[in-house]
Parts: structure tokens; C-alpha cells; sequence
């Protein structure tokens, strides 16, 4: 099932739609950056960004920290939330369902599938600004990268909390599709579902902003999104980085579950 | 065929099942029997709970209370092993609409548990395509098919795994008259070679064509449950069409004229042939006469008033 789940979403133009403006954004930001040379001044603007114009090996994170706020969490809400939904829409879902395909069966392989989207994306993104890095930024120092506290990263230890980082950000983006999941399986309409989850997550930055919501903001999902940035300090620093991970397992299992709940017993009479 | 064989060759048997949304009851009560080898029209007007009923059977919708077992085994419970035995098409066709009907066929296919090799799969889709006459080499998206060439590919979706048992829901749908023809006639082929047929329309002439069997739903309650045979069997009467209907009824057939309309009587008669030759003899100018048989719509109708 999960095979088949890939290959219509690998079948959808769609998809390759949505990671071409993944990888357009951080491609344009490169060549805007190659042609005028004007970084954003250093501690202001997208993490890593104000640091590439010297070393382009940190291009691939900077191209992270471009997407991640808002490109990437919307292209998971708008896949997750036409999971179910979608089908219900085509007609298509009642006929899954008495092929037979399990509900649970069926949830789990669309949720599956979402991940392996972000995968792809992720790596899309790390991939091609990789490249732009090395050919339209600087050179990284010969003395090696130099870490957010100052000190000096061999290429060894770059490559491996930059393989680190990418984990995270796949991690970060569980707790949307489980959303996006949930809203799914409440409605027929794919939109609605992504617009739901979007909804979500731009409630929870405005919670972020506002100093009276403090006692929430560790358990709000956008809060730890950017943690991998204290992957390049040095020591690392895992506070964040941990309690991020924990958000996201907590709610990917809570609307995972919601999902399920929903799903498993619904009444298919679209 | 063990599954039907261990019920008395009950295909379909529903129990009291019933479906409520809030105060609405969408099925009420319903005893459905379905036998082994029959095509069984499931008739009732848009609304009558038809389509909640063939979703109840395939596990889609959970009865509110009731019970239905299908080829011998409680629904939904006993999904996983009565569904692959069952080709449906409920309520409409659907498609991705992006692919091929062939694609589209193997995706579905693919998800099913079977292990079959792609030879097989593909044999087996090319069958089910070229049995409603589509073209298994055709590669235009679905977007572009007419609707009756997306009937057509429900249909072949429905027939692909060769089931015990079809549950079709309107599947004239959108289908022009020959196309209608042809399906009904590979319909009752499969028949002929063992499928059952379940067939839920809100048109007459079909389940008077195809069926042995019918069932009427109205406003979720099943008002009438009979061998067709048994409805349209001979019901003692003869018809006669008469300009001189006022001089058969009154002088000539007083007694046993059972009714009157407009140019038509309707006598108490064993046999037309003597009758005709009785009327000529008096000089009654016949216009035509015969056995008289009830059509399946007075007999809905007749249900119909009853309940």
C-alpha cells in the first residue's frame, strides 16, 4: 500500500511543482546574493544567511532556514491535508476501501508518504543549494568553517551536524503532517484541510510573539523550529534541539491517534 | 462458493438493519434476501435509502443497529475476506482523474494483498477493459472521458478480481441506449456463469429487464420483496379494448367485469381465445384482447399506496 501511495504522489505533477518552488526560493535568494553581494547584516535576516557570502558550504542550511518557516510547512500542509481528503473528493476513497484497504492501513501509508515528500524535499533543497553554494558563493575558509561561537569545524565535523540538522528539520515538519493529517479526515475538501493546518501554525507564531502566551510557548509546534541553528555552536547545544524532537513526536502521536480516532469509524458517504 | 453455500445460498441476508442520522431514519429495518444466482433489482426513487443500504453491505457505512451478512459472513467484521470476493460500483464511478484508465486500473489493483505476478495483473486488466468494450491501449488521461466512458471503466474496476458477487449501483448511469444494452447483456452473462447480481436503480424497465428478483425501498423501509416471476404472473383477467365497451359491460359480461377504464375492460376469463370468439359472435367490434398482466410499475405504485 505504501508502494502505491509513492507512486501517485511520485505520478502527481503537483509534486514536482511544489519542490520546484522549494528549490526556486533559495536559488533566487543565491543569485541575488551572488550578483549585489549584500548579505543581511549579521544576526539579523534567515540564520546562516549573513555568513554564506564568505563560506558557501553553509548555503545548504541558510537554504533551510529560508524555507522552513513558511514554504516548507505549507507544501506538507497542503499534501497532508489532501491525503484523505482528496480521495474522498474523487470519489476514489470508498473504492480503496472495499478493495479491501485498511483504514488504519490506509492513514499510516498516507502519513508515510507525506514523510518520504519531506525527505525529498529536504534533500532537494540541501542538494541543489549545495551546488549553488560552491559555485556562486564563497569559498569556505582553508582553515575550515567557522562555527556560530567562533571556533573552527573541520569538514568532517561540518558534514556530520549538517546530515544532523537535515534529521531535524524532517523531524519538525511530523508534527504538521499529523495535523494536516487529522484536518483531513474531518472534511472533504483538500483545501480546507490545508488552509486548517496553515491556520495552525501561523496561531501558533502569533502566540510565539507575544510574551502573555510564555507559559505556551514550549509546547506550541513552530516553537523549536529553528533549533538546528545550535547544532553549530560549539559545544552544541541539545536543549532546544531535544525539546523540539519531543514537540513533534507529541503532537505527531496525539493527531496521529485524532486521526485514527476519526477515521476508523467514520461514516464513508461522500 | 462456501461462504453461501453454509446460509441456505444466502448471498445477501440484512437482519432489521437500519441507519439513523439524528431523527432521520435513512434505512429502517430492512430484511434484505439475496440467493446464489440471482440478479436482484434493488429499486427506489433518489432519497430512499438505497445507496446507505449498498454502503451498510460493503462496510462504508456502520448500521446504526441491525445486522447484514454477506457471501455468509457478518459485515463489516468479516471485510477482509467477504470484500475481494465482491465487485462494486457505488454511486458513481471514480478515477484519478491525471491517469490513464489502464493506470488506473493497476493502481487499484496494485493495493489489493493478492501476490499475483505482472503478467497476471496485466492480463487481468486488459480483460476487464476490453469486457466493457474500452481500449486497453488508450492513454488519454481520464480528465477527457466522457461519462460514459468513466461507467465504463467503473464498471471494469468492478469486474477486474472475476467476484462471486456484484453490488451496482445505477450502473446504466450516464450510458447511452446501446451502451446500455451491452452492459446489460454482459451482466447477464456473468450471471449465466454463476455471479450473482445486485443491482440497486431507480428504473424500472432495467430491473424488469435483467431481474429475477425485486426488492423496493421506499423511504428507507422495504415495501415489497418478490420473485419477479411470482409479481407478473398471470392474474386470472383478460383484457379487451373495445369501442363498444358500454354495451359489454352492462348487457353482455355483467357479472364478471372486474373494471372499467376509458376504453379498456378488464373480465374474469380463463381463456381469451373464447371470449374473443363469445363478443364477435354478439357483434362486438374487438380491437384487441389478451391475457391481462400487471407491469412492475403498477405493482411498485400498487406497494407503494399499501405502505
Amino acid at each position: 500500500m505504501i508502494v502505491v501511495e509513492l507512486i501517485k504522489m511520485i505520478c502527481r505533477p503537483r509534486t514536482w511543482l511544489i519542490l520546484g518552488m522549494l528549490v526556486a526560493l533559495p536559488t533566487l535568494v543565491a543569485v541575488l546574493l551572488a550578483v549585489t553581494d549584500l548579505g543581511p547584516r549579521p544576526g539579523t535576516g534567515p540564520p546562516f544567511l549573513s555568513a554564506v557570502l564568505s563560506d558557501g558550504t553553509l548555503f545548504p542550511l541558510a537554504a533551510l532556514g529560508v524555507v522552513l518557516p513558511l514554504l516548507l510547512p505549507i507544501a506538507v500542509a497542503v499534501l497532508g491535508g489532501d491525503a484523505i481528503a482528496g480521495e474522498s473528493q474523487t470519489g476514489t476513497l470508498r473504492y480503496l476501501l472495499v478493495r479491501p484497504v485498511g483504514r488504519t492501513h490506509l492513514l499510516l501509508a498516507k502519513l508515510a508518504t507525506v514523510v518520504a515528500f519531506v525527505l525529498l524535499a529536504v534533500f532537494a533543497v540541501a542538494g541543489v543549494s549545495y551546488a549553488e553554494g560552491r559555485l556562486l558563493l564563497g569559498r569556505a575558509p582553508a582553515t575550515g568553517t567557522v562555527s556560530l561561537s567562533g571556533s573552527t569545524l573541520t569538514q568532517q565535523e561540518l558534514t556530520w551536524r549538517t546530515a544532523l540538522a537535515l534529521g531535524y528539520v524532517i523531524i519538525s515538519m511530523l508534527g504538521v503532517a499529523a495535523i494536516a493529517l487529522f484536518f483531513s479526515t474531518l472534511t472533504r475538501s483538500g483545501i480546507g484541510a490545508a488552509l486548517g493546518t496553515i491556520g495552525v501554525l501561523v496561531a501558533s507564531t502569533v502566540l510565539l510573539g507575544l510574551d502573555a502566551a510564555d507559559a505556551l510557548h514550549p509546547f506550541l509546534p513552530t516553537r523549536y523550529w529553528l533549533a538546528f541553528v545550535d547544532l553549530f555552536r560549539d559545544p552544541i547545544l541539545w536543549r532546544d534541539v531535544v525539546r523540539g524532537l519531543v514537540v513533534q513526536l507529541g503532537y505527531l502521536t496525539v493527531f496521529t491517534l485524532a486521526a485514527w480516532a476519526n477515521f476508523g469509524t467514520k461514516d464513508i458517504d461522500d | 462458493m462456501t461462504g453461501a453455500d453454509a446460509t441456505n445460498g444466502h448471498v445477501i441476508r440484512t437482519r432489521a438493519l437500519t441507519k439513523r442520522y439524528g431523527e432521520l431514519r435513512a434505512v429502517d429495518g430492512v430484511n434484505l434476501e439475496v440467493r446464489a444466482g440471482d440478479v436482484y433489482g434493488f429499486l427506489g426513487a433518489n432519497g430512499s435509502g438505497k445507496t446507505t443500504t449498498v454502503r451498510m453491505l460493503l462496510g462504508l457505512v456502520l448500521p446504526t443497529s441491525g445486522e447484514a451478512e454477506v457471501l455468509g459472513m457478518p459485515m463489516p467484521t468479516a471485510r477482509r475476506s467477504v470484500l475481494p470476493r465482491i465487485g462494486s460500483l457505488v454511486e458513481s464511478p471514480a478515477a484519478y482523474p491525471h491517469l490513464s484508465g489502464s493506470a488506473n486500473l493497476a493502481l487499484l489493483d496494485a493495493t489489493g494483498s493478492d501476490r499475483s505476478r505482472r503478467e497476471e495483473r496485466r492480463t487481468r486488466i486488459r480483460t476487464a477493459l476490453e469486457q466493457v468494450r474500452l481500449n486497453p491501449g488508450d492513454r488519454r488521461p481520464v480528465r477527457t472521458y466522457s461519462q460514459g466512458m468513466r461507467q465504463r471503466l467503473g464498471l471494469a474496476a468492478a469486474l477486474m478480481r472475476q467476484p462471486t458477487l456484484l453490488i451496482l449501483d445505477e450502473p446504466s448511469n450516464g450510458l447511452d441506449p446501446q451502451g446500455i444494452q451491452e452492459i446489460r447483456k454482459l451482466l447477464l452473462q456473468l450471471n449465466a456463469e454463476g455471479t450473482t447480481i445486485f443491482l440497486s436503480s431507480h428504473l424500472l424497465a432495467e430491473i424488469e429487464q435483467m431481474c429475477t428478483h425485486v426488492g423496493v425501498l421506499r423511504d428507507g423501509r422495504l415495501i415489497l420483496q418478490e420473485e419477479l416471476d411470482t409479481l407478473l404472473r398471470p392474474t386470472g383477467l383478460v383484457a379487451v379494448r373495445t369501442p363498444d365497451i358500454d354495451r359489454c359491460s352492462t348487457e353482455l359480461l355483467g357479472d364478471v367485469v372486474a373494471s372499467v377504464a376509458d376504453d379498456r375492460l378488464l373480465v374474469r376469463a380463463e381463456d381469451p381465445a373464447r371470449l374473443n370468439a363469445y363478443l364477435v359472435a354478439e357483434g362486438v367490434r374487438v380491437d384487441e384482447i389478451g391475457p391481462y398482466r400487471r407491469t412492475l410499475e403498477e405493482i411498485v405504485l400498487e406497494a407503494e399506496a399499501r405502505a
